[in-house]
């Protein structure tokens, strides 16, 4: 201690001026990088403003329709706004021969090929019909009893579809941009007065709730995204139930069970490692593994299901699972880690096991950054393209998945697919479908927020 | 040092109905580093018992030691024996949660679940399986009644343990503890975080207490210590500086008796110097 007293230091504190003049300078390095942060996060705002402006571009805008029958040679007022016995005269005055088209497309419940030979009792079964006619098959009605028959089982506004689609049958010709519709608009009208003299001129929202719940359509006029919505929906469902159980099983097992040895940190690292390999990667062991080696499991044929293969809605979750379990998992373990120490002490202080400990104190207090993190996990999983095409969804599949051994589309391949076709319409639908996977995306995110909000004010 | 052997000798043949734990040689390591070595002692039944010693000379660790706590610690050992009812806390037969459901703590910063008042004294009797409704609510009112917090919540069971000030928290972990009637209340510096007004009340409540259960506490205030308990325990630090570089330090039991004898006629300089404020 007293050797340390005697000992005499070399250098000297900067003087007072110089100091002073120093910290301009430092206050100035402070400045400097505050701006650049600034500069960063307006940089970040910016591209996201413009990412949202090009996808509006194409998903609002002017179109041509063209129709196949004129809407008003069928009747001087709208449809929508005609009574349904006026509905049901102009299909049998106007289009008496594609009734039975019409007819098949909305009440048949039997296949295509024994629509015309079944009796009626089998294609019409469930739906009102006169008990007399049971026996006839289809080509035995008239044109005004098929029509009877519509509006007996369609609503007013249904059966205005009906004629809508299947007799005018609207169809977009030509679509614009938004920035094209709003600038150029005169040339517009101009071009389609020459080239399209019957047709209309209209604002279009690609992204509306018809879109939304119009099944898939080889005509972009009238495609939508519900296949591919509820792809997404079962595959999530089946991503959802395997991965949360396990990734967060996986978390408490090492965050309150594991000791330290070198093979949980071995563990501990290549998860984390894991979290970063890409997911087309994880796409490939799916389709190695689940579509192929459990083919017997992931086809549902254990089930006796057999008009499917290894590709379905369970193949795609389960891979799935495994592009989001490190990240679940890891959200899960800074969860649990951002619960005090002292509330383990004071619960086994008084004389908790481990497992009470975990299950009454550790989980409730961390359930809301695990909610968290599998909610952005599942944003993350929303979006993933590479693996599912790898494990082989379907880019055109024109019927709904109902269950977990259901083929599949998932929208974000919907949006591939459809960019990918030649009319150029389809690239509006896209848009929309952009539009509305974003929107989703949002809303979990939103929902996340919230949920860790509201677990901050209870702790 | 012989004397202070013989006085613990001494003490040690004072009837056993009287001691709730018999601390024999008892060594305490973190890996391979001696915490505290050769610790013997008692504590007697429905005593306030004090540990004071300057920072770093393992009170804590003792204290931490008797219910077991220290298990939680990876790589922490205890060699030596602790009676409790003449069975070896550390024996292989004894099971660590049961030692705690008996030697409860209250530890240095109020640490309420962020549950309900209700819910944070229900939570021990929940453990041990208690799901009565009417039975959790008499042991919620008598407990918060034991720890003297009743008439401040009683109308507001339902609000956070965190919505109470620091003191009532204290409180309320004391009342969590009593809430499963254990044999010993294990208390670290349970004022260290509270204003001189709440820690005015948790010591009046030390005494209530005393009656039923009986009390350890660690405590860096001399004052609390001569005011609160009935005997005391001053504890030092050991260094070993042999090994250039490789300073060892460890924390062991320097005298220990009457808190009165303690504070006006200790037999050891070093105590008489600490209470008297001349180090740590």
């Amino acid at each position: 201690m007293m050797e340390d007293k005697r000992k005499t230091y070399s250098y000297v504190l900067p003087k007072r001026e110089e100091y002073e003049q120093k910290l301009a300078a430092r206050h100035r390095i402070g400045e400097i990088a505050s701006r650049f942060f600034f500069a960063a996060n307006a940089f970040a705002l910016l591209v996201l403003f413009l990412l949202a402006l090009n996808v509006s571009n194409s998903a609002f805008g002017l179109v041509v329709y063209t129709y196949a029958v004129e809407p008003d040679s069928l009747s001087d007022r709208p449809l929508y706004e005609l009574s349904e016995p006026e509905l049901v005269n102009l299909l049998v005055e106007k289009v008496p021969n594609r009734l039975r088209v019409v007819m098949r497309d909305t009440l048949s419940q039997v296949e295509n090929r024994l629509f015309t030979t079944a009796p009626l009792r089998e294609v019409l079964r469930g739906r009102t019909f006169d008990p007399e006619i049971a026996d006839l098959t289809v080509n035995d009605l008239t044109p005004e009893q098929i029509a009877l028959l519509l509006s007996d089982n369609l609503s007013q506004t249904e059966l205005a579809a009906v004629i809508e689609r299947q007799i005018i049958q609207p169809n977009v010709t030509r679509s614009w941009q938004l920035f094209d519709s709003l600038l150029n608009r005169e040339q517009i009208e101009r071009d389609v007065a020459e080239r399209f003299p019957n047709g209309d001129l209209a604002w279009r929202s690609w992204i509306s709730w018809d879109f939304v719940v119009s099944s898939v359509s080889s005509n972009p006029t009238f495609a939508g995204l519900r296949t591919a919505l509820l792809g997404t929906f079962w595959v999530l469902l089946v991503t959802v139930i395997t991965a949360l159980p396990i990734g967060v099983g996986a978390a408490i097992y090492l965050e309150e069970y594991a000791n330290d040895s070198w093979i949980n940190r071995t563990i501990q690292t290549n998860i984390r490692n894991l979290a970063g390999v890409p997911s087309i990667i994880y796409g490939m062991l799916g389709l190695a593994v689940f579509v192929r080696v459990f083919e017997e499991f992931t086809s549902g044929r254990f089930l006796g299901i057999t008009d499917t293969n290894g590709r379905t809605v369970m193949s795609a979750g389960l891979t799935l699972a495994l592009v989001i379990l490190p990240v679940i998992i890891v959200n899960a373990q800074e969860a649990l880690k951002a619960v005090p120490s002292s509330l383990r002490e004071a619960s086994y202080g008084m004389g908790a096991t481990k497992w009470q400990t975990v299950s009454r104190v550790v989980m409730p207090n961390a359930i809301g950054g695990i909610m968290t993190g599998l909610i952005l996990s599942m944003s993350r999983a929303i979006g993933e393209t590479a693996p599912l095409i790898v494990v082989g969804a379907s880019t055109f599949i024109g019927i709904d998945p109902n269950g977990i051994f259901s083929k599949f589309t998932v929208v974000p391949i919907q949006i591939y697919q459809w960019t990918g076709r030649p009319e150029l319409e389809f690239k509006n639908a896209a848009a929309g479908a952009i539009l509305v996977l974003l929107i989703t995306l949002l809303l979990m995110n939103s929902i996340a927020i919230y949920i860790r909000q509201r677990a901050s004010v209870r702790l | 040092m012989n004397n202070i052997e013989d006085r613990i000798e001494a003490q040690m043949t004072l009837d056993k109905e009287f001691v709730a734990l018999q601390l024999e040689h008892v060594n305490i390591y973190y890996g391979p580093n001696l915490a505290v070595a050769d610790v013997t002692m008692q504590i007697h039944k429905n005593k306030i018992t004090s540990f004071i010693g300057p920072s770093g000379c393992g009170k804590t660790t003792v204290l931490r030691s008797l219910n077991r706590m220290n298990d939680l610690i990876p790589g922490a050992r205890v060699e030596g024996s602790v009676l409790y009812n003449g069975e070896n806390l550390y024996s292989h037969q004894v099971d660590p949660v049961q030692v705690r459901r008996n030697i409860g703590m209250v530890f240095q910063k109020p640490n309420p679940f962020p549950k309900s008042i209700y819910d944070n004294i229900a939570y021990g009797p929940r453990l041990l399986g208690v799901t009565k409704k009417s039975v959790l609510d008499e042991i919620v009112e008598r407990s918060l009644r034991g720890a003297a917090l009743w008439d401040e919540v009683k109308n507001d069971l339902k609000k956070s343990g965190l919505a109470l000030s620091g003191g009532q928290q204290q409180r309320l972990c004391i009342a969590r503890t009593i809430a499963i009637e254990p044999d010993i209340i294990l208390m670290d510096e349970p004022c260290s975080a509270l204003d001189p007004i709440s820690t005015q009340r948790i010591e009046e409540l030390m005494r209530e207490l005393q009656s039923k259960y009986t009390i350890i506490i660690v405590t860096h205030n001399m004052s609390q210590a001569q005011r609160v308990s009935d005997y005391c325990a001053f504890y030092s630090i050991r260094k070993d500086e042999t090994e250039v570089g490789k300073e060892k330090r460890w924390g062991t039991l320097v005298e220990f008796d009457s808190t009165e004898k303690m504070f006006t006629s200790p037999a050891s300089v070093e105590t008489r110097d600490y209470i008297a404020g001349r180090f740590g």
